[in-house]
Parts: C-alpha cells; sequence; structure tokens
C-alpha cells in the first residue's frame, strides 16, 4: 500500500539519531581538545621497536610504519581536522551571511551585482575552487580552511538571500523602514533573527561539506607536510601498507567519516525540527 | 516562447562563462610569479633572456590588453601553456580527458540508477522500516570521503577477495572499483531528491485526482507521480556534476589512475598555475554547459516555465 501524506516535524530533543550525532561531535571535539591530556607523549612519538602493531591493549587503534599510536594520531589530528572545519565554516559564514543577507533586504542593483558575483563562483564546481585557491595560496592546513571556505561561501550566501527575502516582506521590516531605521540596523535587528532558522541548520550541514572536502584536499597531499596529524592526511599515509596494517588508515578515515555523517545529521535534524523546508 | 527562454538562458550562461573566466584572469594577475621567469628557470636563464620571453609573452603590455588576448585566445581555445613543461595547457587537457569522463559517465550512470531506484522505494513507503533504511544510506552516501570509501573497497575486493585490480587502469576490470565509489557517493544525494520530490507530488490534487478515478496505484505513480518528480530532478542531478568532477579527482588519486585530477594535484604541488587555472576554467565551462543543456530541456519538459509562469 502506498502512503500519501506528509510526514511531521519533531523538535531535535525527541530526535534520537540527531543528539546522537551531537554527541559523537561534543566527544570528538572533546578528545581534540584534550589531546594532551589524553596522549601526552604526542602525535610524534615514534618507537621503531613496535612498527605495525594490530589494535590491542597499550595502543587501542594499532601503531603506525615509526610505531606511532594511531589513536594518539587521531585524537592529536582531530585538533587539525575540525580546526580546519571550523575556520572553513567561520570563513563562508562571514563572506556569505553578509552578502546573501545585504542582497535579500535590499534588492535592486545591490542584489543583481553581489548575485552575479556569487553566480560566477558556482560556475566552478566547488573542490577544483578549492583547489584552484590552494594553489594561488600554496599548500598548507590554513590554506586549504580558507579554500574550502571560499568555495562553500557562495552556497551559503544564497540561502541566506533566500531567507532575508522572506522576512523582508514582513509588516515588521516595513515598520522599522519607516520609522527610520538605518539599513545597517535593519539587516541586523530585525531581518538577520528572523531569518537564523534556515541558517543555523544550513551552517551544520556546511560543517560537513567542509570537513569532507577540506579533508579531500589534504588527502590530495595539498595540506600539512608529511607525517602532521590530519585525519585525511593519515589516511593518504597508510595507504601504503593496506595489506599489513589496514587500521593505520581505516581509523583516521573512520573518525572523519563518523564526523562528517554526525554534522549532516545535526544539519538534517535542525531542519526538521526548525521547520526549514 | 521556447525560443525566447532558450536565448535568456544562453545569455545567462555566456554572461557567467565570462564572469568565471575574469576572476581566473584576476586571481592569476594577483599572485605573485613572474610567468616568463617560471617558463625559464628551468633551463636557468639569463636576464636578457627572461626580458625577451617576457616581450613575447606580452608580459610588458598594459592590462587591459592582456586581458583582451586572454580572452581571445580563450575563444580560440588556447588555455596557456604550462610553466613547468612549456607545452600547450590544452593539449594537456585533452591528453587526460578520456580516463576522468569515462570514470565520471560510469559513476553517473550507477549513482543515478541507484538513487532513483532507492529514492523511489523510500517515497512509496514513507515513514517505514524501508524509508528509514533508504533515508540512512543516503546519508551515509554523502558523508562518505570517496578517500575512505575508496579504500575499504580496495581492502574488500582487492586486498581480500582479490576480485578485482586496486590500481591503474586499462580494460573494464579497472574501471568497476572507482566507478562504484564515485558512484555511490553521488547516489545518496540523488535518492534524497527523487524521495523529496516524489513525497511532495504525491500530495498534489492531480495525483488524487488520478487516485480518484480509480487509476492502479503503480500506474498513478509510473506514469503520473515520475513525470512531474523527475523534471525538476533533472536540474540538481546536472548540479551534481560539479561533485562528480570534484569526486573524480579523489577518486583518480585513490586508484592511482590517470585524469585531469592527477594533473591538477602535481601541477598545483608544482605551482604550474597556468595548468591550474586550465583546468578549473575547463571545469567550470562543463559544469556550465551540462546545467543549461538540463535547463533546456527542463524548459522543453516543462511548459510553465517556457511561458515564463514559474
Amino acid at each position: 500500500m502506498i502512503e500519501w501524506a506528509v510526514p511531521p516535524r519533531r523538535p531535535l530533543l525527541r530526535q534520537p539519531v540527531a543528539l546522537a550525532a551531537l554527541a559523537w561531535l561534543a566527544l570528538a571535539g572533546l578528545g581534540a581538545g584534550c589531546a594532551s591530556l589524553l596522549a601526552p607523549a604526542g602525535p610524534l612519538a615514534a618507537d621503531t621497536s613496535r612498527t605495525f602493531l594490530p589494535p590491542g591493549p597499550g595502543w587501542l587503534l594499532g601503531t603506525d610504519f615509526l610505531g606511532r599510536d594511531v589513536l594518539a594520531r587521531i585524537l592529536w589530528g582531530g585538533r587539525s581536522t575540525l580546526g580546519m572545519g571550523l575556520l572553513a565554516l567561520a570563513v563562508a559564514v562571514g563572506a556569505g551571511l553578509p552578502v546573501g543577507l545585504v542582497a535579500g533586504t535590499f534588492g535592486g542593483w545591490v542584489d543583481v551585482l553581489l548575485m552575479r558575483l556569487v553566480d560566477a563562483l558556482l560556475a566552478f564546481p566547488g573542490l577544483l575552487l578549492a583547489m584552484a585557491i590552494v594553489a594561488l595560496l600554496g599548500p598548507g592546513v590554513s590554506a586549504v580552511a580558507v579554500a574550502v571556505g571560499v568555495a562553500a561561501a557562495p552556497a551559503y550566501a544564497r540561502v541566506a538571500r533566500s531567507a532575508a527575502l522572506e522576512v523582508r516582506v514582513q509588516p515588521y521590516v516595513e515598520a522599522a523602514r519607516a520609522v527610520g531605521c538605518t539599513p545597517w540596523r535593519i539587516v541586523v535587528r530585525h531581518v538577520l533573527p528572523n531569518a537564523a532558522a534556515p541558517l543555523v541548520a544550513f551552517a551544520a550541514t556546511q560543517l560537513g561539506w567542509v570537513l569532507l572536502n577540506g579533508a579531500a584536499l589534504t588527502f590530495l597531499g595539498l595540506g600539512a607536510p608529511p607525517g602532521t596529524p590530519e585525519w585525511g592526511a593519515m589516511l593518504a599515509e597508510g595507504r601504503g601498507y593496506l595489506r599489513d596494517a589496514p587500521w593505520v588508515s581505516t581509523f583516521p578515515g573512520l573518525a572523519l567519516t563518523l564526523t562528517v555523517l554526525a554534522a549532516n545529521l545535526v544539519g538534517d535534524g535542525l531542519q526538521e525540527a526548525l521547520r526549514v523546508r | 516562447m521556447i525560443v525566447r527562454y532558450a536565448g535568456r538562458r544562453l545569455v545567462q550562461a555566456a554572461f557567467v562563462l565570462w564572469l568565471a573566466v575574469t576572476l581566473a584572469f584576476v586571481a592569476m594577475q594577483l599572485t605573485p610569479g613572474d610567468p616568463a621567469q617560471a617558463l625559464l628557470a628551468v633551463s636557468g636563464a639569463a636576464p636578457e633572456e627572461v626580458a625577451k620571453r617576457r616581450a613575447q609573452l606580452g608580459l610588458d603590455d598594459p592590462l587591459p590588453a592582456q586581458y583582451v588576448r586572454y580572452l581571445s585566445d580563450l575563444a580560440r581555445g588556447n588555455l596557456g601553456q604550462s610553466w613547468l613543461h612549456g607545452r600547450p595547457v590544452g593539449r594537456m587537457i585533452l591528453e587526460q580527458l578520456p580516463s576522468t569522463l569515462e570514470l565520471a559517465l560510469a559513476a553517473l550512470a550507477i549513482g543515478v540508477s541507484a538513487g532513483l531506484g532507492l529514492g523511489l522505494l523510500g517515497a512509496v513507503r514513507p515513514r517505514t522500516w524501508l524509508d528509514t533504511a533508504v533515508t540512512s544510506l543516503a546519508v551515509v552516501s554523502l558523508s562518505t570521503p570517496t578517500s575512505w570509501s575508496g579504500i575499504l573497497a580496495i581492502l574488500l575486493f582487492s586486498l581480500g577477495l582479490g576480485w578485482l585490480p586496486s590500481a591503474g587502469e586499462g580494460d573494464l576490470r579497472h574501471l568497476v572499483l572507482p566507478a562504484l565509489v564515485l558512484g555511490f557517493a553521488l547516489s545518496g544525494s540523488v535518492a534524497r531528491l527523487v524521495r523529496a520530490r516524489v513525497v511532495e507530488v504525491m500530495g498534489e490534487p492531480f495525483v488524487l485526482a488520478a487516485r480518484a478515478r480509480g487509476l492502479p496505484a503503480w500506474r498513478v505513480l509510473f506514469v503520473h507521480v515520475l513525470r512531474a518528480a523527475l523534471a525538476p530532478a533533472l536540474t540538481v542531478v546536472a548540479l551534481q556534476f560539479g561533485f562528480l568532477l570534484g569526486g573524480a579527482v579523489v577518486t583518480e588519486s585513490v586508484f592511482a589512475r590517470r585524469g585531469l585530477g592527477k594533473l591538477a594535484v602535481e601541477a598545483i604541488l608544482w605551482q604550474d598555475l597556468p595548468v591550474v587555472r586550465g583546468v578549473v576554467v575547463f571545469g567550470a565551462l562543463v559544469y556550465i554547459l551540462v546545467n543549461l543543456a538540463a535547463d533546456l530541456a527542463l524548459g522543453w519538459l516543462d511548459p510553465r516555465l517556457r511561458e515564463g509562469l514559474a
């Protein structure tokens, strides 16, 4: 039997999956933040007497070709990877939000001008655009973060614009304009708070996107120099030993996948909770 | 009417392409580094020689003149010269294109057919275990880095079972794993989209009318709902082509394949900017053309669009 109804909405607290995803993000953040406590020896501590040990007591996720503890490297690597993701998200929101809000609120030639620029950036496939920016900035983790953030910004501007478009026709915006509020005040005090719901939900989804694509760039070798603990780079580093020591590559990949998945699930949960289409 | 719609869309695409190309020119101007020097650096040329080369390349001309020449070169398909190899970038791209195209098209076929099937399955049984399974699989698909799924696929199918080669290219067997990995990454977003669209269309009055007329459920689904749902899905699949080009870069690296991805990554590591710019501009061109084609097809499928009603 085919069902023909539209699904209902649920608050975030009633969504166990989204809550579990949130818990994973918190755990990953905590692990990266407390890396110096949890793995005091650091991510680079090598011991050539215990190379390629499989997961076991003492080294829960095994050791790599230099005898470095994979779990310690994942914890420390979380700092680079999650830090990169947050920086990229800040760049995407910092550039996309004002552009989209201003374009959506004021319309007219401002809107046309800004959105044509956004269209031009959207004309490049996202990852290729990020690669081009890394080429201009020179390889490095912060270059990757900025590049992926800039590549994500046009999509964020689009969402911010459509959110602002819905709000700007509301009577309270017209009222604010009528009593002589400055354009700046209208955007910040009236449009932004009322357009916030879809923007928050989309930010979580974009965190997933920037992590996925940032780690793709570091996997390609465009991030930190070899040996630096970073999930994408570790994934690439372990490729040479897949036959004998698959854990070197697969565990950082698992950490990355779970984190991207969690960000996407939180984004979906927020969309459902905040009644965003 | 369709001619006017197509004309407007064509002008739009040309404008966006011009903007993108201009952006690439500006970005190149902003980066430090002297192309003449870079071209001759390998041979350790004397300063006079570099100066001569600068004049040859027209780097001493005023910026507007350089810009006009850049545009007219592009229009004639000339993407410049590699600093590292001294070869035309256009030819380097064309050499690598077949390998990437093969991968992208195979992945597109896998991703779209799997996504379509899964999306339909989820949509006809909303809020059942089947729907939950489909939506879960979809979100896993779009959250899994191709680098990781590629490595898992190699571990399982090449090293574990020994069914398929893990690297290189040649016969069809080399294409299977990369295409599956990239196709899987694509299938999630297609499944989500198809599911959402089909569920939405099912709530429309014309579907209720078809049901009320007593048409069998399968007929309503496959004839009425699917046709209405798929037209918009086409545009989003075209948008995913950009994802496919980017995903191909990573997949090529995982499976040690030739292709545009390898070309671009090596160019970035060697700071061979004309090649990077060439690949990116080429990617933008392909992406814009695919989206243009999808929009034109949509205008043909959906009469409301070409009448300017939607």
